[in-house]
C-alpha cells in the first residue's frame, strides 16, 4: 500500500483529518490517520472540538488534498452542512469532503446529495477507506495539476 | 470476504493468546500454579478480595441491574426512567447530552447539533428536580455518567434530593467524576489535568464528610478498553489512575482510610471470557495492594475493589446486528463470573443507535435470564481454582503491575497523560487489533467470516432528537432565566470566582449557585475563564 500515498506531482497526499461538533469518540478517526500515514499520506490531525472554520482554514492552511471528518454523536447532518458550506465560502470546493461515524445508508444518502465526496460507516473495512482518501487526493492533485498546466498554456 | 475455511475451522484457528496477547498452552494443570494460590486468593469477602468483595455475593444479594439511559429533555428522560424501573430494573443510571457533559447551556451555540442527542440536557437545578419528578430519592441509587461538570451537576442533584426532602446523608448513588481517564479514552474533558484533579478532590472530600452512601468517583477502565486499549492496559491505567486520585486527596490532607472505602470502579466485560474473569479478579487483588503497601490502608473497606460491569459496545457490529444479542450475553457471563457489583448490557442494536425501548428490555432480560436461570450464581467464584484461569489471573496481574512501574517511572498518570504518552499507547493497540481484522488473525462472525451476501448495508433508525424536546429544553431555560432572581444568582457566581480563585472546596460554592438557580454554562464559563481549556497533544 505504501506506493498509493504519493500523489501525482511526487508529493504525498495530504490529508487533514478532524472531529467538528462536541463528539469525542477519536478511536476511528486515529485508527485511519495511522493507516493512511502507513500507506504514505501526510496526515494532519487537528483533534477533537474543531469549528468548521477552523477546519477549513487548516485545509486552506495545509494545501490539504481531502478533509476527513468524524462524528459518532448522530450530528453528521447538521455538523456536514455547515462544514460544506465554509468550505464553499472559502472557495475550496475543488478539496473533497468525507465522512465517517455512526451514520446509516439513508443519511449517507443525504450527505452525498450534499456534495460529500465518500461516507464511511461503521462497519467500512480500513482498506477500503484508505483506497478511496487516497483516491480522492490524487483526483484533487491531478485537478490542480490541469489547472496548473491550463493556466499556463 | 474471506470464504469459510472448513478444515482449518476444525483444526481451530483462534490464536493461541488471549484477546491482550498473554500466550495460552494446550492445557493447563497444577505445574502452571505458581506456589501460594490460597493467600493469593483469600476467602470471598476477605483480604485480599480476590474472589469478590463480599462473602456470600449473589447468593444473598444480586448485582445491580443499571441499565444507562437518558435523552431528550428531562421530561422525555424521567419517562424512560419510569419505565425501566417498571420492567424490575432497581437503579438508575443517568446519560447526559454533550453539551451538559462540555459544560454548555442548550442555548450555546457550540450546543447546537447536540441538545438532547445522546443524553438528556440539563441547564439548571430545576432540571434536575423535573428529572425525578416522582422518584424517590431516598430510595433510589442513581449514577451520573458526568466527569468534567461532575461537580456541578452533584451540586444539582443535591438540590433535586432536597427539594423532596432527602437529606444528603441518605442520597446514594456513584458520580463518575474521573477525570484522568477523559484524557485517556472518553474526551469530555474541558480542564487541564491539574485542575481536573483539584476538581475530583473537592467532590471526592465532601462527600467523605456529607454523603456517607455516595461514590464520589468511579475509576474506570471501561472507557479506555473501548477507545482500543487491551485488558492489561485497561488494569494498568485504571489503577494508576487511582493511586493519582489517592495521592492528590492525600496530600490534601484526607486520610485515606477517611475516602477511599468509597471509591468505586468500573470495568468492561468484552468477549474473552476467561481473560475478563480473571482480569477483574486481579484488579481485586491489585487494589488489595496498593491500598495496603502504598496507602497503608488499616480499614478493610479501604482496600476492597467494588466494581460496576459495563458490557462492551466496541464487540458489538453493525453487520448482521442480531448477533449482538449473543455476544452481550458472554458479556454478561464475563461480568457476573468476574462478581461485579453492578451490570449494563449494551442493546444489540447499539452499534447503530442509541437502543431503541425493545432492545434494552432485552438487555435487561438478558441480565434476568442469567441471574434467575444460567445457575452461575450459586457459588461464590465459580470459576476459582481452575487452573487457566488462575494463570491467567497472575499473568494480567504481573503485566499490569508492570505497566504501573512504567508510569510510576515517568513521573506518574498525571505527566504522563500531560505528554500525551498512554493515549498513544491506546491508539496504538486499537490501530492493530483493526489490522488483525483486515488480515483475518482476528475473527469476527459477520464481518470477517461467515459474511452473507444478503447482508445490506445498515440503515439504523438513528435516533433523532424530537427538535420539539430541543425546543423544549431551550425555552425552559430562557423561561427560568426570566424568573430567576438574577440579583442573587450574581452573587452566588461572584461567591463561586473568589473560591475558584482560592484552594477552598468548591462544592459549597457550587450548591450555593445550584439554589439560587445558576446554569451549567455560567458556571463553567467561570472555570473556563480560571483554569483554561485542554487540548490533546499530536497522537503521532
Amino acid at each position: 500500500m505504501s506506493a498509493a500515498g504519493a500523489a501525482p506531482g511526487g508529493r504525498p497526499a495530504r490529508v487533514l483529518l478532524a472531529k467538528p461538533g462536541l463528539d469525542g469518540h477519536d478511536r476511528g478517526i486515529k485508527v485511519i490517520g495511522m493507516a493512511l500515514r502507513d500507506a504514505g499520506a501526510e496526515v494532519i490531525y487537528l483533534g477533537l472540538r474543531r469549528s468548521v472554520t477552523e477546519i477549513v482554514a487548516a485545509a486552506r492552511d495545509e494545501d490539504a488534498d481531502v478533509i476527513g471528518i468524524s462524528v459518532l454523536s448522530g450530528a453528521h447532518l447538521a455538523l456536514t452542512r455547515a462544514l460544506l458550506a465554509e468550505r464553499d465560502a472559502a472557495g475550496l470546493t475543488d478539496i473533497p469532503v468525507t465522512v465517517g461515524g455512526t451514520i446509516g445508508a439513508t443519511d449517507a444518502a443525504t450527505l452525498r446529495e450534499l456534495g460529500v465526496a465518500a461516507v464511511h460507516g461503521v462497519g467500512t473495512p480500513l482498506p477500503e477507506v484508505v483506497a478511496t482518501v487516497l483516491g480522492l487526493a490524487a483526483a484533487t492533485r491531478e485537478l490542480a495539476a490541469a489547472t496548473r498546466a491550463a493556466v499556463a498554456g | 470476504m474471506t470464504a469459510p475455511r472448513p478444515d482449518r475451522e476444525q483444526a481451530g484457528v483462534l490464536p493461541a493468546r488471549t484477546d491482550s496477547g498473554v500466550p495460552v498452552h494446550l492445557v493447563y494443570g497444577q505445574d502452571d500454579l505458581a506456589p501460594g494460590l490460597t493467600e493469593r486468593l483469600g476467602p470471598p469477602g476477605g483480604a485480599p478480595y480476590t474472589r469478590g468483595p463480599y462473602p456470600t455475593m449473589y447468593r444473598e444479594k444480586l448485582w445491580t441491574m443499571r441499565q444507562y439511559a437518558g435523552f431528550g429533555s428531562a421530561e422525555d428522560a424521567n419517562a424512560r426512567y419510569r419505565y425501566l424501573l417498571s420492567q424490575g430494573q432497581t437503579a438508575l443510571s443517568v446519560a447526559f447530552d454533550l453539551p451538559t457533559q462540555l459544560g454548555y447551556d442548550s442555548t450555546d451555540p457550540m450546543a447546537e447539533a447536540e441538545v438532547g442527542r445522546v443524553g438528556v440536557a440539563i441547564d439548571t437545578a430545576e432540571d434536575m428536580v423535573r428529572l425525578f419528578d416522582g422518584l424517590p430519592l431516598g430510595e433510589l441509587s442513581v449514577n451520573h455518567t458526568i466527569n468534567a461538570t461532575a461537580p456541578v451537576i452533584l451540586a444539582f442533584f443535591l438540590v433535586a434530593a432536597e427539594r423532596q426532602g432527602v437529606p444528603f446523608d441518605r442520597v446514594a448513588g456513584t458520580t463518575q467524576n474521573d477525570l484522568l481517564k477523559e484524557f485517556l479514552a472518553r474526551k469530555t474533558y474541558i480542564y487541564p489535568p491539574a485542575a481536573s484533579l483539584r476538581l475530583v478532590g473537592d467532590v471526592v472530600a465532601f462527600a467523605a464528610e456529607h454523603l456517607p452512601r455516595f461514590n464520589p468517583v468511579s475509576i474506570t477502565g471501561y472507557h479506555v478498553r473501548e477507545a482500543g486499549s487491551d485488558a492489561v492496559q485497561e488494569l494498568g491505567l485504571a489503577l494508576a489512575s487511582a493511586i493519582a486520585y489517592a495521592e492528590e486527596i492525600t496530600r490534601r490532607g484526607l486520610p485515606f482510610d477517611r475516602f477511599a472505602g468509597r471509591l468505586s470502579f468500573h470495568f468492561s466485560a468484552t468477549l474473552d471470557l476467561f481473560e475478563e474473569v480473571a482480569k477483574v479478579r486481579a484488579a481485586r487483588r491489585m487494589w488489595h495492594r496498593i491500598a495496603t503497601e502504598r496507602f497503608g490502608a488499616t480499614r478493610p473497606e479501604s482496600a476492597r475493589m467494588r466494581f460496576f460491569s459495563g458490557c462492551s459496545g466496541t464487540v458489538l457490529t453493525a453487520q448482521q446486528p442480531l448477533n449482538n444479542v449473543v455476544r452481550s450475553t458472554i458479556s454478561c457471563l464475563a461480568a457476573v463470573l468476574g462478581g461485579a457489583q453492578s451490570v449494563h448490557v449494551m442493546g444489540w442494536d447499539e452499534a447503530l443507535e442509541i437502543p431503541s425501548e425493545e432492545s434494552v428490555r432485552l438487555a435487561l432480560r438478558t441480565q434476568q435470564i442469567v441471574a434467575h436461570e444460567s445457575g452461575v450464581t450459586r457459588t461464590v467464584d465459580p470459576l476459582a481454582g481452575s487452573y487457566y484461569v488462575e494463570s491467567l489471573t497472575d499473568e494480567l496481574e504481573q503485566r499490569a503491575f508492570a505497566l504501573i512501574e512504567r508510569i510510576d517511572a515517568g513521573g506518574g498518570m498525571v505527566a504522563m497523560l500531560a505528554e500525551g504518552i498512554p493515549q498513544r499507547w491506546v491508539a496504538k493497540t486499537a490501530y492493530q487489533t483493526e489490522r488483525e481484522l483486515v488480515d483475518g488473525t482476528r475473527v469476527k462472525v459477520g464481518v470477517n467470516r461467515y459474511t452473507d451476501d444478503a447482508d445490506t448495508d445498515a440503515d439504523p433508525r438513528l435516533f433523532e432528537p424530537d427538535p420539539s424536546a430541543q425546543e423544549r429544553a431551550r425555552d425552559r431555560l430562557r423561561e427560568h432565566l426570566r424568573n430567576r432572581d438574577g440579583a442573587a444568582a450574581a452573587a452566588a457566581l461572584a461567591g463561586l470566582a473568589a473560591v475558584l480563585r482560592s484552594d477552598a472546596n468548591v462544592m459549597p460554592a457550587l450548591l450555593d449557585c445550584a439554589r439560587a438557580g445558576a446554569t451549567i454554562g455560567e458556571i463553567n464559563a467561570l472555570m473556563r475563564a480560571e483554569f483554561g481549556e485542554y487540548r490533546e497533544p499530536a497522537p503521532w
